[in-house]
């Protein structure tokens, strides 16, 4: 079928505008003169200046932004050994909890896994801030890193390792060599998964932040609470921005390792 | 020795970090509340050597979980929980089911760009998300402006802070969970499959009924445990479309945690939502095990 059929015509426009009117409408908004924020009262670009002159908004961005480049760059060190282990590892003492340990994370709820983070860090005396945070996002956000990380694993040729074991690479250089270049865009798109998952947390960050640490979703979480406020419209808006083009980008990147990979292959197969 | 290192710093993270904090639920769980720093009662005094091991364990009891049976706020919550899951899950499936279908049926080329808009609100920030809804579903909100202009109705609805609202969020916010599992399993499936069920005699939509529903049946059950599971733990959707009368266990715990400052009912509250979700994560896990076995 190369044409769509009209009923799929009409459930993909339904699906899809209801994806993306709620996004349209708050990002119209953002650029109303009004408080009010459901009433039109002209263009104005003010409360993007609100945004960008309010210090405790930009303070909580400064500590989001730290936690998240150092958590995802932890999470996909452990996330990536871990799923080696488990795809490449064979047998060990202790495996099922271990891949128990690193599944069950992924469906657990934030509220669970938060409590249970502060009891911890409260009973060995860790003061809460950003060190706390930071843990707190490696171990939830390795879990998905690895689950990626593992299913580029399972379907490469094993042999390719073999080989570079046979012509006389010591495994670490197999695996420097070999099996990264090859894994490199699942481990990529791991950290940038660990990325997004560390911005957005909002509850157990809570849980797991104190007085002297306040991340950006805590920080539009309690002003939200308050009701609709064109100045979260405009924070929205700009965060919805540095999101859109950090995917766009990413995939173009992605895609076109892919596509050089491929290629490489290709000519590979023809020498030979 | 490598291979023993890059096994133990996973491993010992993951217990250390997740595993051992479960332990220490459990146990405040089995405390008493206390007026005190930490405050809960009894804390473990290791330096009275054996002794004070028993001591320990004597103070723990199941005082905090006879409180949740007792306390009808809890039972009503937990259920409540379950059944706003559930019904939340069908409406998911109802809208994203048509979603991954015409998916599916689009031309090739398109299917990519199709894929990363299905993808691409699941990066942005949930919070956001939810909160988009707020203007849209308020009292002077859009959508009543836009109703009562069109002149469908007289009288704003009331939608937000109620659990119609709640469903909205939702369906809104997990969609893209629901799409991407049927997508994946109605794009790997033979057409042929319907035109021979049509060559054979069967009308269109039971051709569709018969054919191509069985065939995404694994991909509709892994989207409804991805919707299901986690929505039951939800905090902020709840939190921010809900009213005083919708009731969910994760904002019960919050709740109890933060303003009542209660860490063993919390806790406690906290075990049994383990224990409700325990059945559906182990039947999901079946299913993916089965779908991986069925691939080989």
């Amino acid at each position: 079928m190369s044409r769509l059929s009209w009923f799929n015509t009409v459930s993909l426009t339904l699906g899809f505008a209801f994806l993306y009117i709620p996004m349209i409408i708050l990002i119209i908004f953002s650029f109303n003169e009004s408080k009010l924020v459901t009433v039109w009262a002209g263009f104005s670009t003010k409360w993007y200046g609100a945004v960008v002159q309010n210090e405790a908004f930009l303070d909580a961005a400064w500590v989001t932004v730290r936690v998240a480049v150092v958590s995802s760059t932890l999470a996909t060190i452990l996330g990536t050994a871990a799923a080696y282990v488990l795809v490449r590892g064979g047998r060990f003492f202790g495996r099922t909890l271990f891949s128990g340990m690193i599944y069950a994370p992924l469906v657990m709820p934030e509220v669970i896994t938060g409590l249970s983070l502060l009891l911890l860090f409260i009973g060995i005396g860790l003061d809460r801030g950003i060190v706390t945070i930071v843990l707190a996002h490696t171990t939830f956000s390795m879990c998905f890193v690895s689950v990626v990380v593992s299913s580029r694993l399972v379907t490469f040729d094993q042999s390719l390792e073999e080989a570079a074991l046979d012509l006389g690479c010591s495994p670490a250089q197999a695996f420097r060599l070999v099996t990264l270049p090859i894994i490199a865009p699942a481990v990529i798109s791991g950290w940038l998964l660990a990325f997004t998952l560390s911005l957005d947390d909002l509850v157990i960050a809570s849980f797991t932040s104190g007085p002297s640490a306040t991340t950006l979703p805590i920080k539009i979480f309690s002003a939200v609470r308050l009701g609709v406020s064109p100045e979260i419209n405009a924070l929205s808006t700009i965060m919805i921005a540095v999101v859109t083009v950090g995917v766009i980008t990413a995939s173009l990147v992605t895609k076109r390792a892919m596509v050089r990979q491929k290629q490489d292959e290709l000519a590979a197969a023809k020498t030979e | 020795m490598r291979r023993a290192f890059l096994i133990a710093v996973p491993y010992v993270w993951l217990l250390a970090l997740f595993l051992v904090p479960f332990f220490i639920v459990l146990k405040i769980s089995l405390s008493d509340t206390e007026l005190a720093i930490p405050p809960y009662t009894p804390t473990l005094d290791l330096s009275q050597g054996w002794a004070g091991i028993k001591d320990f364990f004597s103070q723990l009891d199941f005082e905090n979980f006879v409180w949740l049976t007792e306390d009808d706020l809890y039972w009503k919550a937990y259920l409540s929980s379950v059944q706003i899951a559930v019904i939340s899950t069908v409406l998911t499936l109802l809208v994203g089911y048509p979603i991954a279908y015409g998916m599916a049926r689009a031309p090739v080329e398109w299917r990519p760009t199709l894929m990363m808009l299905v993808i691409l609100p699941f990066w942005t920030s949930f919070l956001i998300r939810v909160y988009a809804w707020m203007g849209i579903l308020s009292n002077e909100g859009y959508l009543n402006q836009f109703l009562l202009w069109t002149g469908i109705i007289s009288t704003p609805l009331t939608i937000l802070n109620t659990n119609t609202a709640v469903y909205i969020g939702i369906v809104y916010t997990y969609l893209p969970f629901m799409i991407l599992p049927i997508y994946s399993s109605l794009e790997r499936m033979d057409e042929s499959l319907i035109e021979a069920a049509e060559d054979l005699g069967c009308s269109r939509l039971q051709a569709f009924w018969l054919v191509t529903i069985p065939l995404s049946r694994p991909g509709i059950i892994a989207g409804c445990f991805l919707v299901m599971i986690p929505v039951i733990g939800e905090f902020v959707i709840p939190s921010l479309l809900g009213g005083s009368g919708t009731l969910m266990i994760g904002k019960v715990l919050w709740e109890e945690f933060f303003s009542n400052r209660d860490w063993p009912v919390a806790s406690a509250v906290a075990v049994v939502l383990l224990l409700i979700l325990v059945v559906p994560i182990v039947l999901f896990q079946r299913n993916q095990q089965k779908q991986a076995e069925a691939e080989k």
